[in-house]
């Protein structure tokens, strides 16, 4: 049987501010790498339109397989790949412009190394049934799925999955915390997390 | 290896007939003997009516590994319906009805008096017996004999104070059934089956990634549940006899919300290999997969009316999540539940009568009941974080999670909203309760 690590258990408080129609901060998503270009670095995604997936990319060699280590542009800061997590506002499942250049990135890298495959995995806050809640993360990975379906991605290369509330990455009852569970991650198979930091 | 309670019925005042009645004890058997983990329970809240109730310490009890009549006491207390009166200063105490001074008792305010003894056998087993007298008419209510293994002896308890209260209030009693929750420690989450009154808790299941939705098979030799041990929801089916395990569902996507068929062969579950949560229909063994509801919304919490015929379940199809009923051959769903915007977690009675649901209303989540016929909504906690509600098998409790000062414990409710109980666990967090099923004689 498996045993424990020593990390600390989830709380959450209610929070009865949250309301249906409360509005969200709107803020840099808190840490999220690339959101501002980095002194010195050109990094030509942040500046591209959307819609113009001309994101440089090589190839990896064909048999690079996902079971072995994933190659480093992967969890590079510097890459737009290392970006991983798309966040969604209160009770919606609509994907956010500013997320559509890392969309996009990912899209290019799946048709560009077609051995590759990930999990989308819906995330939502804590409060109400863990069921409905399971289904509203599976609604948010299908929506970000989708969005790389209409840039040519097949479903041999994507699957949707949802954690519902079950592992929530910020504990906290306030409104930031319930914000950054309200989130869809893309984790590359033979990755046990997507890189933190986001 | 089957163990057994032989149980004779005591008449008043002759010997025992011969009939013999074999209770397969299958929870018994073949489990890890884990970490003698116990949740504590208080209560609050008293019945309508308390039945002022004696029970005398049996003879010989203090002699055996588990005395019975604290467990009695305790199980009757809890119930909310009955009144305990003191009587361990009665002298001497009676075990026999012949020695019985009801005027005593009468005195004490008892309305009722258990009398009872134990005794170890050669061969290491214990009789016991024990009978209900009523006090005003100086007679015997009920009585029964069992001739058990040390290790039985807190289910004979348990038996013995179903006798007492089903004899008393009419209504089933539950004290020897089983639930089953998840309990979460840091990392380490456990599925758990404890007594009804939370003792014995023995861990079936023990992963490192989260477990959900445990649903008890009609014979209660069977658990289904959801583990995330492979990184997404997968439901498992578990045989609590050998503990063995199979995977009932693992399509692209999502598989929760498991809810059997009241005849054991199949289940609602909640798939999403076709896009939206859907709810479809399997085989217990994992086969003949068959989608039932064909709507592009969310619709989930499958749970099966007790004649089998419908399903209840959450729908956000109209916008926001409410409870419908839909037959299990097909047709248009109806909707049942009209108040506010958030109406889930349906749970139907096993009497037929209605169900229990989480309703939320001003940001709070409460455990409500709802009645099919007349369709009223009596909302019957005042926390603020209630889910996963589930009814005891004989209609009278139910049984959910809640949280108080961030922690997750246990708690039931009778479903007149008059008693009402909390079960936690020490530092752990508790969740995802079910209440097991009757265990029928044979």
């Amino acid at each position: 049987m498996l045993l424990a690590a020593a990390l600390s258990g989830c709380s959450s408080t209610p929070d009865t501010t949250e309301q249906p129609g409360a509005t969200i901060e709107n803020r840099d998503i808190g840490g999220v790498q690339g959101a501002k270009p980095v002194p010195g670095i050109k990094d030509p995604l942040v500046q591209k339109p959307v819609g113009q997936p001309e994101i440089s990319s090589r190839p990896l060699t064909p048999d690079t397989s996902p079971a072995g280590a994933l190659p480093s542009v992967l969890r590079d800061p510097k890459s737009m790949l290392s970006r991983r997590s798309v966040y969604f506002e209160y009770d919606s499942n609509a994907v956010r412009d500013e997320f559509r250049p890392m969309i996009q990135a990912h899209a290019r890298f799946l048709l560009d190394n077609p051995k590759f495959r990930v999990t989308i995995q819906g995330n939502t806050d804590e409060r109400g049934s863990r069921e409905y809640n399971l289904a509203l993360g599976q609604r948010r990975a299908d929506s970000v799925r989708q969005s790389m379906a209409v840039l040519g991605v097949t479903e041999r290369q994507m699957e949707p999955v949802s954690l519902g509330e079950e592992r929530p990455r910020a504990t906290g009852g306030d409104e930031a915390s319930l914000a950054e569970n309200r989130r869809a991650d893309i984790v590359y198979d033979g990755e046990d997390k997507p890189p933190v930091g986001k | 290896m089957h163990k057994s309670i032989v149980c004779f019925p005591l008449s008043w005042p002759r010997a025992l007939p011969g009939t013999l009645v074999l209770l397969a004890l299958l929870l018994a058997l073949a489990l890890v003997p884990g970490a003698r983990a116990q949740l504590t329970i208080e209560i609050t809240g008293a019945g309508a009516n308390q039945s002022p109730i004696a029970i005398v310490p049996f003879a010989g009890e203090d002699r055996l590994a588990q005395a019975l009549t604290p467990v009695i006491s305790a199980n009757l207390q809890r119930s909310g319906l009955f009144r305990m009166i003191d009587s361990k200063d009665v002298t001497p105490l009676p075990s026999q009805p012949s020695e019985v001074r009801f005027p005593e008792f009468a005195r004490r305010g008892a309305d009722s008096v258990v009398i009872g003894s134990a005794s170890t056998l050669p061969d290491g087993r214990v009789e016991v017996r024990f009978r209900l007298m009523d006090v005003g008419r100086q007679t015997q209510l009920a009585g029964f004999s069992y001739t058990v293994t040390p290790n039985q002896l807190r289910l004979t308890a348990h038996r013995i104070s179903d006798a007492i209260f089903e004899r008393l209030t009419g209504d089933v009693g539950v004290f020897s059934t089983k639930i089953t929750y998840v309990e979460r420690q840091g990392n380490r989450f456990e599925l758990k089956i404890a007594d009804a009154d939370g003792s014995n808790a023995v861990a079936m299941f023990t992963s490192t990634e989260p477990i959900i939705s445990p649903a008890w098979s009609p014979d209660g030799t069977r658990l289904a549940y959801v583990s995330f041990e492979r990184k997404k929801p997968i439901i498992y089916v578990q045989s609590l006899v050998s503990g063995s395990r199979i995977v009932l569902a693992n399509f692209r996507g999502s598989n929760s919300a498991p809810s059997w068929s009241p005849d054991g062969n199949r289940l609602a579950v909640v798939l999403t290999r076709d896009g939206p949560s859907q709810i479809y229909l399997i085989d217990a063994d994992g086969s003949n997969v068959q989608r039932i509801t064909k709507s592009s919304a969310i619709d989930t919490e499958p749970a099966f009316t007790p004649d089998g015929r419908f399903l209840l379940f959450t729908s956000d199809r109209g916008g926001s999540p409410q409870i419908y009923r839909l037959p299990v051959t097909g047709g248009e769903p109806e909707r049942l539940t009209f108040e506010g915007t958030y109406n889930v977690s349906p749970r139907p009675s096993a009497d037929g009568r209605g169900f229990t649901f989480i309703q939320r209303s001003g940001g709070r989540f409460n455990v409500a009941v709802q009645d099919f016929g007349t369709r009223q909504v009596q909302v019957l906690t005042d926390t603020a974080l209630d889910e996963s509600p589930s009814f005891a098998p004989n209609s009278r409790i139910i049984l959910y999670a809640t949280e108080v000062k961030g922690r997750g414990i246990l708690a039931a409710v009778s479903s007149d909203g008059r008693v009402r109980q909390r079960l936690s666990a020490g530092a752990s967090d508790v969740r995802e309760p079910a209440w097991g099923p009757l265990l029928k004689a044979q």
